[in-house]
């Protein structure tokens, strides 16, 4: 990694003398604005369609954001853009204050500490759920270091306790393929928790889960807020609620209207686009 | 933190009826078959004919690239119709020093190889200066096929070529380098390729020695690899290229990088295809670009699924299965082979999606 591309980047914020209070250091995640996640007029057009125009948001540390939007609003090309996996036309997303996300590439992206959950669960059918589990363990995952790799106890000891977290102890050993919808939910999430990831992206978390499983669920997303900071997509209005946090919506490519549920519910605006229909 | 001994890893990676298996094929291919050959006379009903021990060493030459494709293949999800290539590389590489060896003996008498003289060259092209030195052809063997699977690869997997077109970009691949070797100007004998070898090291190549040598070396390739292949497939490299054949997206977005696993273990494919080549020339007594031809590649891709993919043993079944068809076939009813070829990878497609492997599991009761 480049060690010149974030510095200078955030240099340019700090323009006009403001005095620098410490060193940035590259790669090290900076949260000293207590802010994790900064996008700022990202424009992403495909074809001529806008999927986002002119998006600016930022994430606090530590917080739990739902965002929500109708079909085509641009909420899962925004999980592309901060994951690498989408390059924008415009803008720029950093990742606290020194990480330039737009230099990064998918890995390394997750490397820094950007987890990310698919709406569709994809986690790696032919192997068990241990095997998945122990790939998303955070370590060097270089090709070199994984053919002499060898899972030590305290390795073990990570997978087992976030087995005992997504309830799935008594299926280690099963095929991740023969599991239910809701129970390959959960282990992607299992994965996502084994990164040790500061900001964790879901997309619809909870589709496909019974109710009692999205109830546990949301107990899960609370007791990870403050120590990690989540963004969550969700059409789920009874889920949204359960989590509290602050609610973003998003419509046609940008931000309509942020706030708590009930303020955000009672926009005239969004009743027009999204939840008057 | 505990770290388990390498010895153990290594020993661990193959269940203990792996290990009694490979045993008793080493007694069969580095004792009792060599020896019948060499020291039962000719006339005796137990001595093994030099027909049967060259087709058996080139059939455990066919089964290190089945097992080689399987890597790729089962292992990689990574399908490549262009593995032939890499065979020829290395039996090329190889043939140049067996053509350097024959010295004055050929037809011509000439310093230069016969169809040099043939084309009325001068003298020795460049590239073919390292082909007088053992040392070095063993080491172009190796690093030929690496070196083009490598830069192939580099390209292919950094654009994130998948699937299908990954499958007909190396079959185009295998195309175009058979038709640059089929030019007499490439300065590799053109179509008739090389021929006519007439000694290894200053031994002559077809004493029953050196028959059995070749022999030997060709089953210690098949046990080395197929004991490498069982590490690598259990070892966390191998679950990652799994997850990388299942979900590749998600695998980048836990923060591996799919091209450094990809270009491993495709480069190493390479090179084992390239070392069996190498081996398979010398017994076989000629290499030309046929061997470089799709369908070759095509029928390396039938060994493993006849075989079974993802399992390793299968493959070396799949190539011996095949290969003594096709010596029983191309005898008895030349011009039906094709048509069994045909029939047997329709058959094995409809109903042994999991190969002989997967049927005798089947009929185990174990899981496929």
């Amino acid at each position: 990694m480049s060690s010149f591309g974030p510095m200078s980047a955030a240099s340019e914020e700090q323009v006009g003398g403001a005095p620098v209070g410490h060193p940035a250091e590259p790669g090290v995640l900076d949260l000293s604005h207590n802010v994790i996640l900064y996008l700022d007029g990202i424009t992403v057009s495909f074809d001529g369609f806008k999927a986002l125009n002119k998006l600016s948001m930022a994430i606090d540390a530590g917080e739990l954001r739902c965002i929500i939007g109708p079909n085509g609003a641009g909420k899962t090309t925004m999980m592309d853009v901060i994951t690498g996996k989408t390059r924008p036309d415009r803008g720029r997303a950093f990742f606290g204050q020194t990480i330039d996300l737009l230099r990064l590439s998918e890995p390394e992206i997750a490397h820094a500490g950007i987890g990310r959950k698919f709406q569709k669960p994809t986690v790696f059918e032919n192997l068990t759920v241990f095997e998945n589990l122990e790939l998303a363990m955070k370590t060097d995952k270089s090709a070199r270091v994984s053919l002499f790799a060898w899972l030590d106890d305290t390795g073990r000891d990570k997978v087992s306790d976030t087995l005992k977290q997504i309830r799935l102890d008594h299926e280690a050993e099963r095929q991740a393929g023969l599991l239910s919808h809701g129970q390959k939910q959960w282990l992607e999430i299992g994965m996502l928790l084994m990164q040790d990831p500061q900001l964790l992206l879901l997309d619809e978390p909870v589709a496909g889960m019974t109710d009692d499983e999205t109830a546990r669920t949301g107990e899960l997303f609370k007791s990870l807020a403050g120590k990690h900071s989540l963004v969550v997509v969700e059409h789920d209005m009874a889920f949204i609620e359960q989590l509290g946090g602050k609610v973003t919506v998003l419509h046609e490519g940008s931000v309509l209207a942020e706030g708590d549920l009930a303020t955000v519910q009672n926009d005239e605006r969004v009743i027009e686009v999204y939840l008057g229909r | 933190m505990t770290r388990t001994p390498f010895i153990i890893r290594f020993l661990t990676a193959m269940p203990k009826s792996g290990w009694v298996a490979l045993a008793v094929f080493a007694a069969l291919t580095l004792g009792l078959l060599p020896a019948l050959h060499l020291l039962v006379p000719a006339d005796s009903a137990l001595h093994v004919s030099a027909y049967v021990i060259t087709l058996v060493g080139k059939i455990m030459c066919y089964a290190v690239v089945a097992v080689a494709m399987d890597l790729i293949w089962g292992y990689a999800g990574i399908l490549s119709l262009g593995h032939g290539l890499f065979f020829a590389l290395g039996g090329y590489a190889f043939g140049m020093y067996l053509m350097r060896q024959i010295g004055r003996d050929g037809s011509y008498q000439s310093d230069l190889p016969d169809f040099m003289v043939f084309l009325d060259w001068k003298q020795l092209p460049w590239y073919w200066g390292l082909s007088d030195s053992f040392a070095w052809t063993v080491a172009l063997v190796l690093i030929v096929p690496a070196l083009v699977a490598f830069i192939f690869g580099f390209f292919a997997f950094r654009s994130r070529i998948k699937g299908v077109y990954f499958s007909i970009i190396t079959q185009a691949l295998t195309f175009a380098a058979m038709l640059l070797f089929f030019r007499n100007e490439t300065g590799f004998g053109g179509n008739n390729g090389f021929t006519d070898f007439k000694r290894i090291l200053g031994y002559g190549i077809t004493t029953p020695g050196m028959r059995v040598m070749l022999f030997a070396l060709s089953a210690l390739l098949l046990m080395v690899t197929l004991i490498a292949g069982r590490y690598l497939v259990t070892s966390k490299l191998g679950r990652v290229l799994a997850a990388v054949r299942d979900a590749e997206s998600r695998v980048m977005f836990l923060g591996y990088s799919p091209l450094h696993y990809k270009l491993f273990i495709w480069t190493l494919s390479a090179m084992l295809c390239g070392v069996a080549g190498a081996l398979y020339v010398p017994q076989v007594g000629i290499i030309n670009p046929g061997e470089m031809s799709p369908a070759n590649s095509i029928e390396i891709a039938i060994w493993v699924a006849v075989g079974g993919r993802a399992t390793l043993i299968g493959p070396v079944i799949g190539a011996a299965i095949v290969n003594l068809s096709k010596s029983f076939f191309t005898q008895a009813f030349p011009e039906y082979w094709l048509f069994f070829l045909g029939a047997l990878f329709v058959g094995v497609t409809l109903w042994l999606p999991n190969g002989v492997v997967g049927l005798w599991r089947k009929l185990r009761g174990r899981p496929a």
